[in-house]
């Protein structure tokens, strides 16, 4: 039985050459479909490992910054990162505003990078492998540009949180932020 | 599985990096000869599908559940809150949870299918007692890994589940306490005893895939039981290559299989399910009713059925333990029951057996529920030691073909 079916599936169509037939077809047509459809089987346990719907709730941040004296820096959480708050001084904003553009690995003006000049707020880490970058305490290293100074692997930022010097490629990044009344910023 | 081959012979199309590795590490030559070239008995039926099913449901149980743990909190103030988050807040959580729930249920639908298929063509009389040996550890072995997973999600089911069946340890005599209290790390069903489950539910699937392994190995070396029975060794054209044959008939069950899983998962998803295991656990209050999954409620009603604690735990082991005797409690010659007229209707009887069993588990063991249920469990080892030694001593089976072609060349030459 099986003979004379596959006889007639090489021989019955004029036109197909040696082992062209209708079965081998048929035989790339289901295993298409069948890999189709593993493959859209596949993306629900794929998805499943991106951040789960409780943990995007979590991605904005409200921070009170009234008691955030002159001068002083604080550290928040937001999706787990720490978040840079710097209350700076005249002198720290004049500095980050003189550079010279052409002198910065990733150019980039401090006008663009803090909302309000007397308050810098960025993502606290570094953006070369990771580390968070010391000078957020008093007496922490702040790096040969008053800014921070990574430990890991000696980059250096400025003021603005600008890299300076040192392995990491780009600016430490301004996370999406607003500020909701005079003393409060919304992070996220 | 190579799927380049030369279309004329079947044999592996020549690769030279396939020829490099398979001469210092003969795996293609292995995968040729035991899914390609497999010579499998040209009559198989329908009921020899399910063990490619059980193989693949156990992949799905696995996959599915190591997706689950990514999200799981053993501990037994969030055990429940991270089911329920998988459930809710996980992307695609309830479809990998829901696969993995009716998942449980399939496998052990299956499986009972490829038992009572082994029970009816006598796959485990020589020379495969060690392949039907090996299979029931496997079952064994699932019905502890589902117990154990049951209770993870720490609902009421989970708690108190957990709780009776760990007790019946506490039947063995003079350390049977001890036993329990070590079973539970604790003096009650409590945070350790769920951190060792886990530990134990993610171990026990790998052990029955090694022992899935030693199966096919076992199976391998004397080939596919038939429905007729017979050796089909001495005629080589009793047997075909399992590829395409075998592969495109397993696929297409498997597509019919996953039409009746998906089903489930999409329509009924709590189908199986207890809704009282959607309540937390709570350790100091019992549910009204504590009843096992659907797949042990045959086991549950032996151990109800007698009235005495240890009696009634060494029945219920008993009703498992006495299915590795069988080889030589049916000590017939003949495998199939298509040549056995008194033995097939036992069969259909004892099939009615369990599932009489599987209901009366599910009943409040008073009334004629219990009645019905003991009777049952009589019946179930009156089956195994006095009726089968008695029938396949005593019976007169029909006369077996020589080969399987034989019956089919008969009629074309008539
Ligand atoms: C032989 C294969 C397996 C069987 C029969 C099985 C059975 C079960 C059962 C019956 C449940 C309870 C379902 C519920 O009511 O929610 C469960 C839960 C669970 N299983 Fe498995 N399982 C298997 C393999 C695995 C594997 C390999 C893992 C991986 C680590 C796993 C991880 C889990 C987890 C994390 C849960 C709790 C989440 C939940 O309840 O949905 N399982 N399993
Ligand atoms: S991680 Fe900061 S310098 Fe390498």
């Amino acid at each position: 039985m099986s003979e004379s079916a596959h006889a007639s599936a090489t021989h019955g169509q004029p036109g197909h050459g040696e082992g062209e037939t209708r079965r081998d077809f048929l035989a790339l047509a289901a295993t298409a479909f069948a890999g189709a459809g593993a493959a859209c089987a596949l993306w629900p346990f794929i998805d499943s490992m991106n951040p789960a719907a409780d943990t995007l709730a979590l991605s904005t941040t409200d921070v009170d910054i009234s008691p955030i004296a002159e001068g002083m820096r604080i550290t928040v959480k937001w999706r787990g990162k720490p978040v840079f708050i710097d209350h700076r001084n005249k002198e720290q904003i004049d500095q980050a505003r003189s550079v010279n553009l052409s002198e910065l690995p990733d150019p980039a003006k401090d006008e663009d990078r803090a909302q309000k000049a007397e308050w810098l707020v960025m993502v606290g880490v570094c953006t070369h492998l990771g580390c968070i970058p010391n000078g957020q305490k008093q007496g922490e290293p702040r790096g040969d540009f008053g800014g921070w100074f990574c430990p890991c692997h000696g980059s250096h930022y400025d003021t603005s949180g600008r890299i300076r010097r040192g392995p990491a490629p780009r600016n430490l990044d301004v996370p999406p932020y607003k500020f909701t009344t005079d003393t409060t910023v919304s992070i996220g | 599985m190579s799927t380049s081959s030369n279309p004329a012979t079947g044999a592996p199309k020549k690769n030279g990096i396939v020829e490099w590795i398979d001469y210092r590490l003969p795996i293609f030559t292995f995968m040729n000869h035991e899914l390609r070239e497999y010579p499998t008995p040209k009559n198989l039926n329908y009921w020899w599908n399910f063990g490619s099913l059980a193989g693949i449901v156990l992949v799905v149980m696995i996959l599915s559940g190591i997706f689950l743990a990514m999200n799981y909190t053993a501990h037994v103030d969030h055990a429940f809150v991270s089911v329920e988050r998988i459930m809710r807040d996980v992307n695609y959580g309830w479809l990998i949870r829901y696969i993995h729930m009716n998942g449980a249920s399939m496998f052990f639908l299956v499986v009972y299918i490829h038992i009572f298929r082994g029970l009816y063509y006598g796959s485990y009389k020589p020379p495969r007692e060690l392949l039907w040996w090996l299979g029931l550890v496997i079952l064994i072995l699932m019905m502890a890994t589902a117990f154990l997973g049951y209770v993870l999600p720490w609902g009421q089911m989970s708690f108190w589940g957990a709780t009776v069946i760990t007790n019946l340890f506490s039947a063995i005599p003079l350390v049977g306490e001890p036993i329990v209290t070590w079973l539970w790390g604790g003096f009650s069903v409590d945070n350790p005893t769920l951190n060792r489950f886990f530990s134990l539910h993610y171990l026990l699937p790998f052990v029955i895939v090694g022992v899935v392994m030693l199966h096919l190995v076992a199976l391998h070396t004397h080939g596919s039981n038939n429905p007729l029975g017979i050796d089909t060794k001495k005629n080589p054209k009793d047997s075909i290559p399992f590829h395409p044959y075998y592969t495109v008939k397993d696929m297409f069950g498997l597509g019919v299989f996953l039409v009746i899983y998906a089903a489930f998962v999409f329509f009924a998803p709590n189908f199986f399910g207890e809704p009282v295991n959607y309540v937390p656990a709570n350790p100091l209050q019992t549910p009204s009713e504590i009843v096992p999954e659907w797949y042990l409620l045959p086991f549950y009603a032996i151990l109800r059925s007698i009235p005495d604690k240890l009696a009634g735990v060494i029945a219920m082991f008993g009703a498992i333990f006495i299915l590795f005797l069988l080889p030589w409690l049916d000590s017939s010659k003949v495998r199939s029951a298509t040549f056995r007229p008194i033995y097939k209707q036992l069969f259909w009887i004892f099939l009615v057996d369990c599932i009489v069993l599987g209901w009366a588990g599910a009943q409040h063991p008073e009334g004629a529920p219990l009645l019905i249920g003991r009777l049952a469990t009589a019946y179930y080892f009156l089956h195994f030691i006095v009726l089968l030694p008695l029938v396949s001593k005593f019976e007169k089976p029909r006369a077996l073909p020589e080969s399987i072609s034989t019956p089919v060349l008969k009629t074309e030459k008539a």
